[in-house]
């Protein structure tokens, strides 16, 4: 629990608060340039999310994935590698789980819905340990391989679906089988039918999984050593290349999570989508808020979700165009990538309080 | 397929290429510095979005077809240079991650355009038509068959495009400022010493690739949508970065690698001209473009090797 709290020490969470009023504090400029009310904007924005169960079960549901992709970032961050093929991995592993969703019949819940979700977990992992190993095997540069990991399992998903599971006259699959499901009925009542399911608790395990397997494991030391300097972790007798394949499985694990909780957990079906959905590229952003940390992630999470779901009310109730909130999280990453300018913003708090001291 | 229709599928693979070209050889600039820029898709949608709303307001001022669009990209490279000055200076200045501030141009230009967009335009979602550049035809040479209608009816932008690929080499490497972008990026202690002033050399770099994404975004909104909206560029720069990539940091071989994406994209619309292309999914045939360029990746071309000090900040105080 110590360590636990050392992540979080107090410079590295101060600035990252400051820099979270800073991007709030410069959307409220961009709003009222634009002639909007910034104070009523952003209490529409945060009275939708925590207004009532309904939206607050949908925001959980809308931060799950996010949790997930972003999770899928840091983690081959930390082994020093550019995973931006979140966004086909989470494709591949939704179409994966799409599949065993809807062809297996006749399983219990118990064993149908956790296979389906292995599934996701595993065609997302092997999706990225292809780029993983054409970078270890071949030196082909991962970003380049993953941008196109992204389209070709865009497409790869669609084709899936339209030849094995489309549903008559619809753009979408069919509907999985119940067995597979793994929404919360009783608390989806509960709350409005918000869409609530399981893969919210396991996303949060999965960031305890990633905090102890990186700071506690032999392997997770050898994947932060190699992500740290390849050349001496070559030299200490370690297999970078295997360690290269193996980041990159596992972060392709947590995006195809996210993909397969999409279906089994929110829709139960699989739409043919014309372009990508995104959420790959927002887990990106969440990582960034949350600095790479399993623990940052989920706050980053809570914050992006908040965010971008609440912003639909603003739109509603204050008429602000919801775009704003996009200015808002860049500016929010901008000021934790470049902290310089937050502490030159601080520094003047900072020297405050040690006068104080001395008086 | 004809060879009628070859013509018309090379003519359709530099329409599409245009803005690749654009924006690669941009990232070829800020790279060769030593500055990742992962935003050239953010710089490309602030130049599709400037050049959508410069050339609405050239054509309200009543400037006629060409100038408005001309306007248009003036726009764009002014635009994007000013976006790109957000990443020199969280990145170079403020010692920023190059791969995060990239990424922050991407977000910011999701958002600010539409909401600036929805500003100027009460509440619209695009730009509203523009009517953008026409395709202009060489003399004499548009006549010569296949290869007139291949290469010498296209719009101005495209030549454009071709010219400054051309200009791009020579400067990189036949010019002082070339050579001491260069070594900026592969040494920039060893630049700083001879006196080469390694900050300032990374913010042209990089400014030269937000002009040059700006135009490249604004080729798509002057030629190919004839409007701005949210998914005008979608993931064009993406490719840009990858046609850099895959063209070793090169403007020669960025621009071959646009040219081999644009012929991916054009490919699309001839492949169904044959009767064999029934049988397969239209959805294998839009990922072969991208199969393609993994396999030439791990066949052919084998290692690129990126600008040694690419990503790194220069502290002068670790010389």
């Amino acid at each position: 629990m110590a360590n636990l709290l050392k992540i979080f020490t107090k410079d590295s969470f101060v600035l990252a608060l400051v820099s979270i009023i800073l991007g709030l504090l410069l959307g409220a400029v961009v709003m009222m340039i634009g002639g909007y009310d910034p104070i009523v904007a952003y209490s529409a924005l945060f009275s939708r999310v925590y207004g009532d169960s309904y939206n607050f079960g949908e925001a959980i549901r809308e931060m799950t994935p996010l949790i997930l992709t972003g999770l899928a970032f840091a983690f081959a961050a930390r082994a020093g590698l550019f995973n931006i093929g979140g966004e086909g991995q989470f494709l591949v592993g939704m179409t994966a789980a799409s599949i065993v969703g809807i062809k297996l019949h006749g399983l219990p819940a118990i064993i149908h819905a956790p296979l389906a979700i292995i599934a996701g977990a595993v065609f997302g992992g092997l999706w990225a340990a292809i780029a993983g190993y054409l970078k270890a095997k071949r030196g082909v540069n991962e970003v380049i391989t993953c941008i196109m990991m992204n389209w070709i399992g865009l497409y790869l998903a669609n084709l899936v679906i339209n030849q094995f599971a489309l549903m008559e006259g619809e753009n979408r699959s069919v509907d999985i089988q119940p067995s597979a499901s793994i929404s919360i009925e009783w608390l989806s009542q509960m709350m409005g039918n918000a869409r609530v399911h399981w893969g919210t608790a396991i996303a949060v395990l999965a960031a305890v999984f990633f905090y102890i397997f990186m700071w506690k494991t032999k392997q997770g030391y050898e994947l932060r050593a190699v992500g740290f300097n390849q050349d001496a972790s070559r030299y200490a007798g370690m297999n970078v290349n295997r360690n290269i394949v193996k980041a990159m499985f596992i972060s392709g694990v947590f995006a195809g999570l996210a993909g397969a909780f999409e279906v089994l957990g929110v829709f139960h079906y699989q739409s043919v989508m014309s372009g990508s959905p995104g959420t790959g590229f927002d887990g990106i952003a969440v990582a960034l808020i949350g600095m790479n940390n399993p623990f940052g992630v989920l706050l980053g999470s809570v914050l992006f979700g908040t965010l971008t779901y609440g912003s639909a009310g603003m739109s509603f109730s204050a008429d602000v165009p919801p775009e704003i909130i996009r200015v808002v999280i860049g500016s929010i990453i901008f000021f934790i990538a470049a902290q310089g300018i937050v502490r030159w913003v601080v520094k003047p708090l900072y020297s405050k309080r040690k006068k104080e001291k001395v008086l | 397929m004809s060879w009628l229709t070859l013509g018309e599928l090379i003519h359709t693979t530099l329409v599409f290429a245009t803005a690749i070209i654009f924006a690669s050889l941009g990232g070829v600039f800020s790279e060769k510095s030593g500055v990742t820029n992962l935003g050239l898709e953010g710089l490309m949608v602030f130049g599709a979005f400037a050049a959508g709303v410069g050339g609405f307001y050239a054509e309200q001022a009543g400037l006629g077809g060409t100038s408005a669009a001309w306007v248009g990209v003036l726009s764009a490279a002014v635009f994007g240079i000013l976006v790109s000055l957000i990443h020199a200076v969280a990145s170079i200045t403020f010692k920023a991650d190059q791969v995060i501030s990239g990424i922050v141009i991407n977000f910011l230009a999701a958002g600010s355009t539409l909401y600036m967009v929805k500003l100027l335009f009460e509440g619209d979602g695009d730009t509203g038509r523009i009517q953008g550049f026409s395709e202009i035809s060489i003399p004499y040479l548009v006549d010569i068959p296949i290869a007139g209608k291949a290469f010498f009816q296209a719009y101005p932008t495209t030549y454009l495009a071709i010219l400054l690929v051309i200009i791009g080499y020579f400067t990189l490497y036949k010019t002082p400022f070339g050579l001491r972008l260069r070594s900026v990026g592969e040494h920039p202690g060893a630049a700083d010493t001879v006196g080469i002033k390694v900050n300032r050399l990374r913010y042209i770099g990089v400014m030269i690739s937000g002009a040059l994404a700006g135009i490249g975004g604004a080729t798509i909104t002057l030629t190919t949508t004839n409007m701005f909206s949210h998914n005008t560029v979608s993931g064009q720069g993406y490719i840009a970065i990858a046609a850099m990539i895959f063209g070793k940091w090169n403007p020669l071989g960025a621009f071959g690698a646009a040219v081999f994406f644009g012929f991916s994209q054009a490919i699309r619309n001839y492949v169904q001209l044959f009767a064999w292309s029934q049988s397969i999914p239209q959805e294998i045939i839009f990922m072969l473009p991208y199969l393609l360029t993994i396999i030439v990746l791990v066949a052919a071309v084998g290692r690129s090797r990126a600008p040694a000090a690419l990503g790194q900040l220069y502290d002068p105080s670790k010389r």
